[in-house]
């Protein structure tokens, strides 16, 4: 009786363990919440994401303030993300969305840049000044090109290789 | 001399009947499991013996996994710059394949096989057939609370590995080579997700519980009334559970998408 009363409580201590590991390898290192709804959700339009993915961080200086929910595309061709930020959060109508890269060739991430209008943006709302992604290659393709630009005038670059028939 | 085609033939049939007299069983343990008696005490007793005294090799190996993974990715990742993704390269592979799968293949050898060994010595020594003259169903004697504790056991020996090889990570990554203890769980936390890798995880270990509780306790109560019969039907069901583990978790993972 009393080894069979240790042995549960040693069942007990081990099934609470894998609980408790399970439950850790959610909540923090999976990032699993309950209150997903109640966050403030704003959406900003952008004519480049380049690479920007969905669980991606936003940040305000440098501080973590959400995560993007969407990437979808609107009808005008331009790209729609949706961002659910935190219900504390009071953020201004004139602020900035950027889509940002951690070092040279890391994650792309969205930078906000509070402005200072008084009226604050509400859930659901859309953050109108937006910055798109810079993509390495097309700056590279602008500097090779702009300087063949500026010897062969009024000729659009993407025609060059053409010409050359 | 036989003739070679029907020695195919022969052989195509014997596997279609061992397949179909084992979901037949698993159907026979689902029904167990259903109806009363539910045998708290029995289930208790099968998830110490396969579980707490399982935890030992679950933690030393998880812990030397996450080690040399930390080690490994460290000196792979020195030579791209990018040391401080050391907590996403272990953590990932972690969490999606080398958990799941390495606890699952430390189980069925070292559950799995006492499992089959213990029912088929029990089938050897006429156990069961006593117990059927009592009129006690062995399936829900005695089959019933293994498979079912192996199940159970299984995603939570899992999670116990995983956290042990990352803290192994940690300790190689931060400790040994003096990274950055920011960056490494960082790098984690950003890089895993909650819908794609631990439910993944979570999912993949349990059909591997599921399968190692059939796989091993089918050995053993078909195994052949002879001693050779136990060693037989050990062998087997560690061989089997392993392939099985490996295939299916092919399978799961071409599956979810990743």
């Amino acid at each position: 009786m009393n080894r069979s009363s240790v042995r549960d409580f040693v069942v007990g201590l081990f099934v609470l363990a894998g609980i408790a590991a399970i439950v850790y390898l959610s909540i923090s290192i999976g990032g699993l919440t309950w209150h997903k709804a109640g966050g403030l959700k704003l959406s900003a339009a952008f004519d480049e994401t380049g690479g920007l993915s969905v669980r991606a961080p936003v940040v305000i200086a440098g501080v973590r303030v959400g995560e993007i929910a969407t990437i979808s595309l609107q009808n005008d061709y331009r790209a729609k993300v949706d961002l659910e930020l935190d219900p504390t959060l009071k953020l201004p109508t004139d602020t900035t969305a950027s889509i940002v890269t951690a070092g040279v060739l890391g994650d792309r991430y969205i930078e906000l840049q509070p402005g200072g209008d008084e009226k604050l943006l509400k859930s659901g709302e859309r953050i109108t000044f937006t910055e798109s992604a810079v993509i390495l290659e097309r700056l590279i393709g602008q500097l090779v090109y702009g300087s063949a630009k500026r010897s062969t005038t009024n000729n659009p670059a993407a025609t060059e290789p053409a010409k050359t028939k | 001399m036989v003739n070679p085609v029907s020695q195919v033939g022969y052989k195509a049939v014997q596997l279609t009947q061992d397949l179909g007299s084992m979901a037949a069983f698993a159907v026979d343990i689902v029904r167990t499991s259903l109806t009363r008696p539910v045998r708290f005490a029995a289930f208790a007793r099968e998830i110490y013996k396969l579980g707490v005294l399982s935890l030992p090799i679950i933690c030393v190996c998880g812990l030397t996994v996450g080690m040399v993974m930390g080690l490994q990715g460290h000196h792979t990742l020195v030579r791209f710059g990018a040391q401080r993704s050391l907590g996403a390269v272990v953590g990932l592979s972690l969490i999606r394949e080398l958990g799941p799968v390495l606890t699952a293949l430390l189980v069925a050898g070292r559950a799995g096989s006492a499992t089959a060994a213990e029912i088929g010595a029990m089938v050897a020594t006429e156990q069961l057939n006593g117990l059927r003259m009592l009129s006690i169903d062995p399936v829900s004697l005695v089959v019933k609370p293994r498979a079912v504790g192996m199940l159970f056991v299984t995603p939570l020996l899992t999670g116990l590995f995983i956290v042990c090889g990352l803290y192994g990570g940690y300790l190689v990554g931060v400790g040994l080579l003096h990274g950055d203890p920011g960056s490494y769980m960082s790098s984690l936390r950003a890089v895993v997700d909650f819908h794609n890798d631990i439910e993944c995880c979570m999912l993949k270990s349990t059909v591997f519980g599921l399968l190692l509780g059939l796989i091993a306790t089918y050995r053993g109560y078909t195994s052949a009334p002879t001693s050779q019969g136990v060693s037989a039907a050990t062998t087997s069901c560690v061989v089997i559970s392993s392939v099985t583990v490996l295939l299916t978790d092919y399978l799961a993972s071409a599956l979810w998408g990743v």
